[in-house]
């Protein structure tokens, strides 16, 4: 569903990405691993909008979005996580995933002045769907706080249901377990298989947590400095002889 | 014979303006290099500095100092001392208090200290404009044809002069000093340089009190030049200096004096074909277009959105 | 320690006597050409020096005295705390506004014309107010040339009626729809550009707009302004002693009463406080639809917004719009009501005097909001003495406010949302 080929990015005179070629098929997990600096959020970053990437083609379900506006990409269903989590904080938890459904609402400002019965219908819609999905991830107790005075890790997870309520077909994930505990990285792990297996979703991962990556992904692609050094299934990865001394750091 | 005299009368003139828009903008770009933010005040500063230099210059003539140099001099000195002060206070009061928290907060601190500043002066000096004595009396005269003639005041000499003085130091004080090369170290990466043992409070102080002296040297010449202070004096300069500063590329110190020399010629050119009551008009338009189309200013460095 | 300290104090001292005592302790006097230095009066030497002293013992003691403030328990210690449940607030709200729009609805058959007038300016304050908390507190878009659409509404108006005699009726819509139209024509460019650009833009265009208005003498009457606004009307009805349009009836005649001036006050004040309600309800419900909502997302947090599928052009733009919407209805208000109007009322002090409004009440907050525009209206009034303190002590407020309270003296309340488990 998504094909992305001879991904570049160049900053003035840094060639941030260089050639890198992935592609997701439906109900699959494929995770972006590599060292820091590598250039893998720099490949998210093209691939949801915020850079217009300098070289390559990106497809989703068939059409090039490589330069498309970041929201247009967003509502074709290609949603993605920060790797510093961005909530919108001065807002309550449930706000938070009320405005991520901004599309599916009648936005139409007459009819929301008026109250007409198609948009409460709506508007109840939405309200049910962030309940459904607040109690998924363990936060309907706290729909009402504010978001930026939730706990590290329900943060990550009010994230993770933001996306969500968009109804996606391909979720990015951008290091989803980074600071999180042991018990906390056991529950995200099981919270992105059941995306893939409950939700039909496709997931795209960066990680570092290495266990959680071997876990999980169906197939994973190695970047370094760049450019693209190994592709396969975890075992291949494991056993691949660049990407040991990549991770040594003799290369 | 006479279009190309009218032309370059123009010319003198917009140069004229130009430079002390370039001092007062360098405050402007400076202060936005290395915190980020728009120092709303700055044209207050200034404003100050002019009222200072014109107390100074009032109370040595009331005791019957007729020195020229000495006048000068020590309505600069003057000028510049409070400014300075005024500049550290607000830095102090306004802005480091308020570092780092969502942006629009410091704005609305600098706004509300614009219009404290404007209002202080208005309450202790009266609203009224007040004359302010020219001192340098007297210009080089050339060219007459048809009865246009030109003219380069002694005083457009000693606003080139100083505005050239001022600007060698800054450079030179940025690229020797040691302060100098904090600011620079402090404008490349704020967090990295305190990590790295540099007192950035200091050196953020030292920015603001920089940006404010110059203001005032601003303030001494152009008080001189137009003849007149008001309260609202700095309010029009301030958002040109800062127009000239965004025209040549915001935190670039090159760019804020290319920049005030290109808002000087292209305003004086306006009211010189066109209309006076204009060029304001034209100024605020050019910022407008330069924002949109260049925002990054004429030698500013593009900024990479970070995510 | 102590002797740093003492430094630094002596230090802090020293800067307030150079910042002040030039500036206040002498005093320019123009005499024709002449310009006199005289020194100022003992008092307000003695206040220079007490302020050197003030700020001197403030920073010799300083850690004691944060220390100090930091024991004093605060009353906005309400950071997890959830908001009161949906269905009580609301009740609760919705009596005490009724009541306060019942007592405003009655309150100026018993008061002076005077206070009744100077209520219909802060009656269009507050729908300035309520305007402009759009665009920048919810939205986050620092606007300075609020006052420009303010203009647009007011001239619309008197335009309108000088040349085309169109009553205040008829004009109140268009004038407010022009605004929005110059909205969303300024806007459109200027949205992309980041925060403090947008507020130096913002403040370019006002002054654009005052300018031309000042200049464009054959259309405007440049600096002298537009007189002869109508007043509106009630159904035809006129409250002038005599009728000025053909086809209408006086109001005095038709019910039978002694033609007083207050009637036209007092309806005029009723026009306002009918508006400004109105004003408050439509952003009230803006604010709890899905456009009010991604107003709020836009201002916490572009990209994350831009992530989820919003525009940022669309959503900024139609805060920019709705804005500036209020902005002209205010100013139809206010040609009506001064009947005369010019560039004059339109500088960027207006604009300030708005924002500080916005500001002080609490981004956001639309109570707080209309507590600010009601005090900062009233309050010059009563102290008159102390009425050119005003933008003096407006300009230090705004710095105290983002320094110790930059949410507002009443910050925003959240709205609480019931949610039913779903399966």
């Amino acid at each position: 569903m998504l094909e992305v080929e001879n991904l570049s990015m160049r900053f003035g005179g840094l060639l941030a990405v260089d050639q890198v070629s992935l592609d997701v098929q439906e109900h699959e997990i494929v995770s972006i691993i590599g060292p820091n600096g590598a250039g893998k959020t720099t490949v998210f970053n093209c691939m949801s909008g915020f850079y217009k990437p300098t070289g390559g083609k990106i497809r989703f379900e068939g059409k090039e979005v490589q330069g498309k506006p970041d929201f247009k990409i967003s509502r074709m269903g290609m949603v993605r996580t920060f790797q510093h989590v961005r909530l919108f904080g001065q807002m309550t938890v449930v706000e938070n995933l009320l405005v991520a459904q901004h599309r599916h609402l009648n936005t139409n400002l007459i009819s929301g002045l008026l109250k007409t019965p198609d948009y409460r219908e709506r508007e109840q819609k939405s309200l049910d769907r962030a309940a459904y999905w607040l109690d998924r991830v363990g936060l309907l107790s706290m729909a009402n706080r504010e978001a930026g005075n939730l706990a590290y890790g329900q943060q990550r997870r009010l994230e993770i249901a933001r996306c969500m309520v968009t109804e996606p077909k391909l979720l990015m994930l951008d290091e989803p377990a980074a600071g999180l505990n042991p018990a906390e990285t056991k529950e995200l792990n099981q919270l992105i298989v059941s995306l893939k297996e409950d939700y039909n979703v496709s997931v795209v991962l960066i990680e570092h947590d290495m266990s959680l990556v071997m876990d999980i992904s169906d197939r994973i692609n190695v970047i370094n400095q760049g450019r693209p050094l190994a592709s396969g299934t975890p075992d291949e990865i494991r056993q691949n002889d660049d990407v040991i001394k990549a991770y040594l750091g003799e290369a | 014979m006479q279009d190309l005299l009218y032309f370059s009368q123009q010319l003198i003139n917009g140069l004229t303006i130009g430079s002390t828009y370039a001092l007062i903008a360098i405050g402007y770009t400076m202060v936005y290099g290395i915190i980020g933010m728009i120092n709303f005040a700055h044209g207050e500063i200034y404003m100050i500095g002019a009222y200072t230099a014109l107390i100074a210059i009032t109370g040595l003539a009331t005791l019957g100092v007729a020195w020229l140099p000495v006048i000068l001099i020590v309505a600069l000195v003057c000028a510049m001392i409070v400014s300075s002060a005024m500049g550290w206070a607000v830095e102090r009061v306004a802005y480091r208090p308020v570092r780092g928290r969502h942006r629009l907060i410091p704005l609305i601190s600098a706004i509300g200290m614009s219009i404290f500043l404007q209002n202080y002066v208005h309450l202790a000096q009266g609203s009224r404009n007040i004359g302010f004595p020219s001192l340098i009396e007297g210009s080089f005269r050339f060219g007459s044809s048809e009865g246009f003639q030109m003219s380069l005041s002694y005083i457009q000499i000693t606003i080139f002069v100083t505005t050239l003085i001022c600007m060698t130091g800054l450079a030179l004080f940025i690229s020797r000093s040691r302060t100098g090369r904090a600011c620079r170290a402090v404008s490349q990466d704020l967090g990295m340089a305190n990590l790295l043992g540099i007192d950035t409070n200091r050196i953020i102080s030292a920015t603001f009190v920089i940006g404010a002296a110059l203001a005032a040297v601003a303030g001494l010449l152009l008080g001189m030049y137009y003849g007149s202070v008001d309260p609202l004096f700095g309010f029009i300069a301030g958002l040109k200096a800062f127009t000239a500063a965004v025209l040549g590329g915001i935190g670039s110190i090159p760019g804020a004096m290319l920049g005030g020399l290109i808002l000087g010629v292209g305003e004086s050119m306006t009211s010189g074909y066109l209309s006076g009551e204009y060029k304001d008009v034209i100024s605020f338009s050019l910022l407008i277009l330069i924002l949109l189309f260049k925002p990054t200013g004429l030698l500013g460095k593009p900024e990479v959105e970070k995510i | 320690m102590a002797a740093k300290n003492f430094g630094h104090a002596f230090f802090c001292a020293f800067i307030t006597l150079i910042i002040s005592y030039p500036i206040i302790g002498f005093n320019l006097e123009a005499q024709g050409i002449d310009v006199t230095l005289t020194g100022a009066d003992t008092t307000t030497i003695v206040l220079v020096l007490l302020a050197a002293l003030v700020v001197f013992l403030f920073q010799l003691f300083r850690d004691q005295i944060m220390g100090a403030l930091k024991r004093v328990p605060m009353p906005s210690s309400d950071a997890n705390k959830e908001p009161m449940a949906e269905n009580k607030r609301a009740k609760i709200e919705s009596w005490i506004l009724t009541g306060i729009v019942v007592f405003a609805l009655f309150w100026p058959f018993f008061v002076s014309r005077g206070s009744v007038d100077l209520a219909t300016l802060v009656l269009i304050y507050i729908m300035l107010a309520l305007g402009l908390n759009v665009v920048v507190g919810l939205a986050g878009l620092l606007d300075l040339g609020y006052v420009a659409f303010y203009a647009v509404g007011a001239y619309t108006f008197a335009l309108l009626s000088q040349y085309l005699g169109i009553s205040f009726w008829l004009a109140l819509p268009i004038g407010a729809l022009l605004a929005a139209l110059f909205g969303l024509v300024l806007g459109f460019p200027v949205l992309r550009l980041r925060g403090d650009y947008l507020a130096i833009v913002t403040l370019g265009f006002g002054e654009i707009i005052r300018i031309l208005l000042n200049n464009w003498t054959t259309l405007t009457g440049g600096p002298n302004g537009i007189g002869g606004i109508p007043d509106p009307t009630l159904f035809g009805m006129e409250f002038g002693r005599r009728i000025k349009e053909e086809g209408n009836t006086s109001f005095h005649e038709t019910f039978g009463i002694a033609y007083s001036g207050e009637h036209k006050v007092i309806f005029l004040y009723l026009i306002s406080l009918v508006l400004a309600v109105f004003t408050a309800l439509v952003i009230r419900r803006f604010m709890r639809m899905p456009v009010g909502r991604a107003w709020e997302a836009l201002r916490e947090d572009e990209i994350a917004s831009r992530s989820l599928g919003l525009s940022r052009t669309a959503v900024k733009l139609s805060a920019f719009t709705i804005g500036a919407f209020f902005a002209g209805f205010a100013g139809t208000v206010f040609a009506s009501k001064q009947g005369f109007i010019s560039p004059e009322s339109f500088v960027f002090l207006e604009s300030a005097i708005i924002l500080a409004i916005v500001v002080l009440g609490g981004m956001g907050s639309q109570i707080g909001v209309v507590l600010a525009a009601i005090a900062v209206t009233i309050l010059p009034e009563l102290a008159r003495e102390f009425s050119e303190y005003r933008m003096l002590i407006f300009g230090a407020a705004m710095v105290l406010m983002m320094v110790w309270r930059p949410q507002g003296l009443m910050p925003m309340r959240r709205i609480h949302i019931e949610l039913e488990k779903q399966e």
